[in-house]
């Protein structure tokens, strides 16, 4: 038996042939990022290497540091290995990442989800004989519905606040969420107000040729035109002074933690919308499927759950630990910061 | 279906409980404007109202339900639920799509589909339900299996929906509240005939009055909080109170009318039929009359007893306990455990509602036709369940104060304070001179150690907010002692502190046992309780009543929780 193409170390996946690890959480030498959401892209490595369009999300992140870019599909030998990134479709540009040494294929998917969102480069499947795959909502009872309808709902709730003259304030992560929503929103209901937070990544994606409807700063708009807005808003921001500018406003959050009436209720949020930048319970399996690997390493989420269900269908799946997202993914609700784009 | 899964959907997705107004009185404005829709709105109330139907399918059949529906793993619906916490809503979320649509009206499902299935098999049963669930939007399953298993949890009260629908119809909330009585209880089917009842105008003449074997609203009481330094401002002389021991049993209101006997409990359900022995009250009370009290057990004895007020011989609840919920009472539950009602209001006499009258004259009225009741019994030599709460008499309050550190001897929690010149009221009456007050002890506490977690139901899903406490084995010199478990509580921490307490759970978690976590003992928490007895089902062999966190120790550490003794002293009579 050969020797693994990636390993658990202490700073993260680690890949010894290659000497570099996979979205270390700890300082490495070389760290290969899959994607910008900042559980995966943290501080203090020697050198960054990621897809090109994650590089300006990784400079705003964490400075002045050393990046290498990939387009997808482009080669590189690194020690022993080659190394090449595929699209994930989570974020822009968020990557999964190919290893191949001496023959044997692995495939370390970072976080990815299977519906094309209209922002991100739509989710490819990469043959492999070893899958990493996440599983944040890696249990039956997350399914998602379409895009379409998501977007209708919010597009309603939207429209029948601004009807009634009240703002609508929706919280999503700043990286991902937040321009998929604005990709889809109706922007004839009323004008789009972002917070500070969002509104650096929204420039970044416009930047890149992704065209998003225009967006204002709480303080361009009157009385009248809050009434009217509907405001995006990471989590965190809602307990500030910045939501009060809104007066009486209706609230909602778009994440897949949605799916749960606990989760909406325990948020005491007027609406929660089931949009998520994860793969639901069908989308792992699929994604699983897709790639032909045999043995199928588990990651952050129902890590335990989702490889016994899959070793009872005859894989040699294994969960496997690392410190992305939270434990076992259910804590997370509780979790303010802008971290995995759930 | 759909009528009631949207007005479940919006209220429950409202964040306050004007807008959970709102939208039941939206709805039966438009249900009272339409004929066709009286028969459903009667289920609709019953159940928002919190009535609960007997069961109609086990849990576990809709586990089954899942296994064959789903084509997955018993362990991964049992994960599926527990990261849940609700079985309804994990069926919801777990069952494929429908392929096809049909909707049928709340009344046509509870008469004609759910109710049957009692009469059916295991078999007959799951077919049914397969067949309904591929007609039903995935929308609206959560509030059909929420109805099926009883557990709606939405958040409304039964006062909330009779200020709806007092507030929909124009009617007097009190008249609303009389016409509710007894509208939820368990067996009942309610008819279209039940709605139009509870929303028709007023009639001339009719002021709120019950019906043959209706009960009256219960008057609730207050928690009286203030220090005793406090109480001869809010409060005036201790001549105007009438002051009872808070008994520790079941409320209870007994109603003899037109040669019948019912009884009420608090919850509104009729319970006569738990309670054969209060039969003999009949014969010695007048007609049309209806007495507010406490059940309680007493000390089996078969002569009568000298004194109408004595309470020497009363039980702890837990034996109380033992009488609930059974369908068959047998004689030797009868003779062992035989309650009384001990009686402290005369809502009605001579069929004359007398809730308007003044405390004081209600109860000289209510001596009277006790005291009577006893000595025609004590003629024939009955030994009467039936006794009269004593009204205590102190020179002020200060002395009150010390008699109550006497209650628990006595089987009781408290004092109950009701101002002698104030009417029967309806509910739990917001505010002003009126009010009855509970005037309990203060809780017994001990310093426990959080040894299991499980994961909580509702808004706190997903949660560990359920704990389970124990005590040490022994004193801190004996190097083997062990944590001895005997309570359970949920209650108690800010949201703060229960997300602090959920981390270090997962932090400190041994072992996983489904929803439940075996914890490094690492928290001692104050924990608080109202009473305290013998019991086996904790390995201390020691069940307290309502548990609840009173404070987080968290400068304590474990070694210095308390221990069983501790826990035994108290027990009445000091343990041992």
């Amino acid at each position: 038996m050969t020797k693994d193409l990636i390993v658990p170390a202490a700073e993260g996946l680690y890949c010894p042939p290659g000497k570099f690890h996979i979205d270390p959480w700890r300082p490495a030498a070389l760290a290969v990022i899959t994607h910008g959401h900042s559980d995966h892209a943290r501080w203090g490595s020697g050198a960054y290497l990621c897809h090109e369009d994650c590089a300006p999300i990784l400079r705003r992140r964490l400075g002045d540091v050393r990046i290498e870019t990939l387009r997808y599909g482009e080669r590189r030998d690194i020690g022993e290995v080659r190394l090449s990134l595929h699209p994930a479709g989570h974020v822009l540009g968020s990557a999964q990442v190919r290893i191949e040494h001496r023959g044997e294929v692995w495939v370390a998917s970072g976080d990815y989800k299977l519906e094309a969102d209209g922002v991100s480069a739509p989710f490819e499947p990469v043959p492999c004989d070893v899958f990493i795959t996440e599983s944040t909502f890696g249990l039956p009872i997350y399914r998602w519905r379409p895009q379409a309808e998501v977007m209708a709902d919010i597009n309603s709730w939207w429209a029948e606040n601004a009807r009634a003259g009240r703002a609508s304030v929706m919280q999503a992560y700043g990286l991902g969420k937040a321009q998929r929503l604005l990709k889809h929103l109706d922007a004839n209901i009323g004008p789009i107000v972002c917070h500070g937070a969002i509104e650096p990544l929204n420039q970044i994606h416009r930047d890149l040729g992704i065209a998003l409807p225009p967006t204002l700063n709480v303080g361009a708009l009157d009385k009248a035109g809050l009434s009217r807005c509907l405001a995006l808003a990471p989590p965190h921001a809602v307990q500030s002074g910045w939501i009060r500018r809104f007066g009486d406003h209706s609230d909602a959050f778009a994440s897949g933690w949605m799916r749960l009436r606990g989760n909406r209720r325990r948020r005491g949020l007027d609406q929660g919308f089931a949009l998520s930048d994860h793969a639901d319970w069908p989308g792992l399996l699929q994604a699983i499927a897709a790639t032909g690997a045999e043995r199928i390493l588990v990651t952050h989420g129902s890590g335990e759950a989702l490889s016994r269900y899959l070793r009872e269908k005859g894989y040699d799946a294994w969960p496997m630990a690392t410190e992305y997202g939270d434990e076992e993914g259910e804590a997370e609700p509780n979790v303010e910061a802008d971290t995995d784009g759930a | 279906m759909k009528t009631f899964a949207t007005l479940y959907r919006r209220i429950d997705a409202a964040t306050s409980t004007q807008h959970k107004r709102q939208a039941l009185i939206d709805y039966l404005r438009l249900a009272v404007g339409d004929p066709e829709q009286y028969a459903s709105a009667a289920w609709t109330v019953y159940f928002l109202a919190g009535g609960k139907p007997r069961q109609m399918i086990s849990t576990k059949l809709l586990r089954q339900l899942a296994l064959e529906a789903t084509d997955l793993p018993e362990w991964l619906i049992d994960e599926c639920y527990h990261s849940v916490g609700d079985l309804a809503e994990t069926l919801a979320l777990l069952l494929p799509p429908a392929t096809r649509v049909e909707d049928a009206p709340l009344d046509l499902w509870m008469n004609e589909r759910l109710l049957p299935l009692r009469e059916r098999d295991d078999a007959e049963r799951l077919a049914a339900l397969r067949d309904w669930l591929d007609a039903m939007p995935s929308d609206d399953r959560l509030p059909f299996f929420k109805l099926v298993t009883g557990e709606l949890r939405i958040g409304v009260s039964k006062l909330q929906m009779t200020h709806a629908i007092a507030q929909a119809t124009e009617l007097d909330a009190k008249l609303v509240a009389q016409r509710m009585m007894g509208y939820t209880q368990a067996n009942r089917a309610p008819q279209a005939q039940d709605f139009v009842a509870l929303v028709a105008p007023a009639e001339a003449g009719e002021d709120g009055r019950p019906l043959r074997g209706q009960p009256y609203p219960f008057f609730l009481a207050h928690p009286l909080q203030a220090p005793l330094s406090a109480f001869p401002e809010l409060l005036g002389p201790v001549d105007d109170w009438l002051v009872e021991w808070k008994f520790d049993g079941i409320r209870a209101q007994f109603i003899h009318r037109a040669g019948e006997w019912w009884l009420w409990s608090r919850g509104e359900e009729l319970v006569s039929d738990s309670f054969p022995e209060l039969a003999a009250l009949v014969e010695f009370l007048p007609d049309d009359i209806v007495l507010d009290g406490e059940l309680i057990v007493v000390a089996p004895r078969s002569d009568a007893r000298s004194a109408v007020d004595d309470l020497s011989d009363l039980r702890p609840f837990s034996e109380l306990q033992q009488r609930l919920g059974r369908k068959v009472l047998t004689p030797k539950m009868l003779r062992d455990r035989p309650v009384a009602l001990i009686a402290y209001d005369l809502l009605e006499k001579d069929g004359r509602d007398l809730r308007e009258r003044p405390q004081r004259e209600r109860r000289a009225l209510l001596e009277e036709v006790v005291s009577r009741a006893h000595s025609t019994a004590m003629q024939v030599g009955a030994d009467l369940p039936l006794r009269l709460s004593p009204a205590l008499t102190q020179p002020d309050w200060e002395s009150f104060a010390r008699q109550r550190e006497e209650a628990r001897a006595r089987g009781a929690e408290g004092m109950m304070l009701k101002a002698m010149g104030a009417p029967y009221g309806v509910g739990r009456q917001k505010s002003g001179a009126n009010l009855w007050w509970k005037w309990k002890l203060d809780p017994m506490s001990v310093d426990a150690v959080l040894i299991y977690a499980a994961r909580g139901h509702g808004r706190r899903s997903g949660v560990y907010s359920d704990y389970t406490f124990g005590v040490w084995s022994g004193p801190p010199e004996q190097t083997d002692r062990t944590l001895l478990t005997f309570a359970k509580a949920y209650s108690g921490l800010s949201d703060e502190e229960m997300r602090k307490v959920d981390a270090t759970i997962r932090r400190t978690t041994i072992e996983n046992f489904g929803p439940v976590r075996s914890v490094r003992p690492t928290m001692v928490f104050e924990l608080g309780f109202e009473g305290i007895g013998a019991s086996n089902r904790h390995k201390s062999g020691i069940a307290v009543r309502f548990p609840r966190m009173l404070r987080w120790r968290q400068d304590k550490p474990v070694e210095d929780a308390d221990t069983i003794e501790a826990l035994r002293a108290l027990l009445p009579g000091g343990g041992a």
